[in-house]
């Protein structure tokens, strides 16, 4: 479309037909560099599964790496069968679930709160939780650790090397951004229908339980994923803080114990890589029109 | 709206109250503490430990005696330090803007074809924002593996000599901004897509009467109409980027020889690898000054987008 405008607006006099022939040649171009920039985008998730078909044998044989000669499932069936892998795996789970309902419990309630019932320094608490959004993880990880030490001091309980810390943690990352995302979906119901509500007599609680949160559903299915896959894909607190195998999450367990000291075994490394991304993955490939909503919301909304 | 919620409850009661009961009907009173929770985790575990940061900085190794700007005396002298900040610039930097114009130029091909076709091409396009980013950079790592890169052989196959890369350290820096930029053009890409689609076609049809070029129509038309939305997506970016950890972490872990550290993963190294956990407090509040600039502007881009509605 932008190439058809030299059509249009070239001096030379315009023929007819050139406009619609500029307007095919544009739109070839177009497809070329997309397949250009997908197989850019797509190639490594691409040689995750091909390396992840593959033996040790066939990898180590410097042969073509981008085709497979003896595909085999055994890197699956390895790390599957491994009781290590699945305890990852059910770290991350739990955590990411935990996470979940607990980010959605908190900020929703919240947004609700900053969004229509204005109180005491509620303007100021909403741009304070725009900025803790913008505090990133690394600033945060060293006092952190510190705390936590001084709680184990004085309180006795040990934080350090425990999964379920992260369920602490982690909403520190989700909750500033799906209340802010809550705040703007909120923001953008009509104030008659929860007027409409309250003059009927209901509570602000089921004005927000049956009204708000059946309107802003899909805002809250897109703060629902984000929460989700910011606290699938998080590294640094649980690198951090935890240790031992039996406490860590999928993508900390894959990088510390499949790459042990300079043996790598590349198809297992990648079959738990792809098994690591394949959540994330999956609920994005179902609900990728909420994933993006709340994607462009976060920046554009407010 | 207000007292409504104020007086429907107290109305419809005839029973005395005690005051504390009065006020948990205060409309202001449950709106408090409806937000409590979410008040008490930004005070405890955001804003507490970023002012800690501050106070864990001025200590000695020990964290036994405060020593003032000891810790950010002894980063000034060192020669590693300078190659972080120069790295950290570098990376944030030349990324954002590789992310910037690739994520413009694919929103614009996306736009281009029928809107039928689009919706297809831009899943498979955000894929790599959605894979956790530790998990797609392992990709890379191995195919920039020194022995068995596939990327290598594909050069190779081109004729084109293998690239060490992440073995010397001007590929090691271009190999980590690569990756930053496969991970993070997708967003940009989405966003700038919804902004074009929000470009009046109206505008585009005047320019094309008046005789613009295409050129002149992305210069005068799309960029003007899109500035906010290029400028806010490019400050969140300069954040995300800076304060980066996963990336560099998994490719280089800061090698060879410190030299794509950034001040996420020395922070780390210093902090909790070297035990130093004051020094290393002190790397990582130098990420506060960048940080504080853009989102000043962004704030201001909010409240002031905020006022004409």
């Amino acid at each position: 479309m932008a190439d058809a405008s030299i059509a249009s607006g070239a001096p030379s006099r315009p023929k007819y037909g050139s406009m619609s022939r500029d307007r095919t040649w544009a739109l070839r171009w177009s497809y070329f560099f997309l397949v250009l920039f997908a197989i850019f985008f797509l190639m490594p998730p691409i040689y995750m599964l091909i390396t992840s078909l593959k033996t040790s044998a066939e990898i180590s044989a410097a042969t073509n790496p981008w085709w497979i000669s003896n595909p085999t499932l055994q890197n699956y069936i390895d790390l599957l069968s491994q009781n290590q892998f699945l305890v990852f795996f059910r770290n991350s789970a739990i955590v990411s679930i935990c996470v979940v309902i607990l980010t959605m419990m908190i900020s929703v309630i919240a947004a609700f709160a900053l969004a229509r019932m204005k109180f005491w320094g509620s303007a100021t608490l909403a741009t304070g939780v725009f900025l803790t959004y913008l505090i990133p993880e690394t600033l945060l990880f060293i006092p952190l650790f510190k705390m936590f030490a001084w709680v184990n001091e004085t309180l006795g309980i040990q934080l350090m090397n425990h999964w379920w810390t992260m369920i602490i943690l982690y909403p520190t990352l989700t909750v500033p951004f799906a209340t802010w995302i809550m705040i703007g979906y909120f923001a953008s119901i009509p104030k008659e229908l929860d007027e409409a509500a309250l003059i009927d007599g209901a509570t602000w609680m089921q004005t927000l339980t049956k009204i708000f949160i059946p309107v802003a559903l899909p805002g809250i299915i897109a703060a629902t994923i984000f929460t989700f896959t910011v606290s699938w894909a998080q590294f640094l607190y649980p690198l951090a803080f935890t240790t031992s195998t039996s406490e860590l999450v999928l993508p900390v367990g894959i990088i510390t114990t499949l790459i042990k000291g300079d043996v790598f075994n590349w198809g297992q490394i990648m079959t738990g890589a792809l098994l690591g991304a394949a959540p994330p993955l999956i609920i994005y490939a179902f609900l990728m029109d909420y994933y993006i909503a709340g994607l462009t919301a976060g920046a554009t909304k407010g | 709206m207000a007292d409504v919620a104020a007086r429907n409850p107290a109305d419809l009661s005839t029973q005395p109250r005690s005051g504390l009961h009065k006020l948990m009907q205060r409309k202001s009173t449950i709106a408090f503490l409806m937000a409590l929770p979410l008040i008490l985790l930004i005070t405890i575990l955001v804003a507490y430990p970023a002012g800690y940061a501050v106070y864990l900085a001025t200590l000695n190794k020990g964290m036994t005696r405060f020593v003032g700007f000891g810790n950010f005396e002894f980063l000034f002298g060192r020669d590693t330090f300078w190659l972080v900040v120069y790295q950290s610039c570098l990376f944030a930097i030349t990324a954002v803007i590789f992310k910037a114009i690739i994520g413009f130029v694919v929103a614009h091909f996306v736009h281009n074809i029928p809107s039928k076709g689009q919706r297809k091409w831009r899943g498979m396009l955000l894929v790599p924002w959605v894979i956790p980013p530790a998990m797609s950079t392992l990709a890379w790592l191995w195919l920039f593996d020194p022995s068995y890169s596939a990327l290598n052989w594909l050069l190779g196959f081109f004729g084109i000599e293998g690239i060490p890369w992440t073995g010397e350290a001007g590929w090691a820096r271009f190999s980590v901004i690569l990756v930053n930029v496969w991970i993070g053009s997708p967003f940009f890409m989405i966003m700038y897509l919804a902004a074009l689609k929000s470009v009046p076609e109206q505008l585009y049809e005047a320019a094309s009467i008046d005789g613009a070029t295409w050129w002149q129509r992305i210069w005068y038309v799309t960029l003007p109409m899109m500035r906010n939305i290029i400028a806010i997506t490019a400050l969140f970016s300069l954040i995300v980027t800076f304060a980066n950890f996963d990336i560099v972490r998994v490719l280089t872990a800061g090698g060879p020889l410190n030299s794509t550290h950034i001040f996420g993963t020395w922070a780390f190294r210093v902090g909790i690898e070297g035990g130093d956990i004051p020094l290393g407090a002190a790397v990582s509040l130098f990420m506060v000054p960048i940080l504080a600039v853009a989102a000043t502007f962004i704030l201001r881009d909010i409240t002031k987008r905020g006022s004409e509605v």
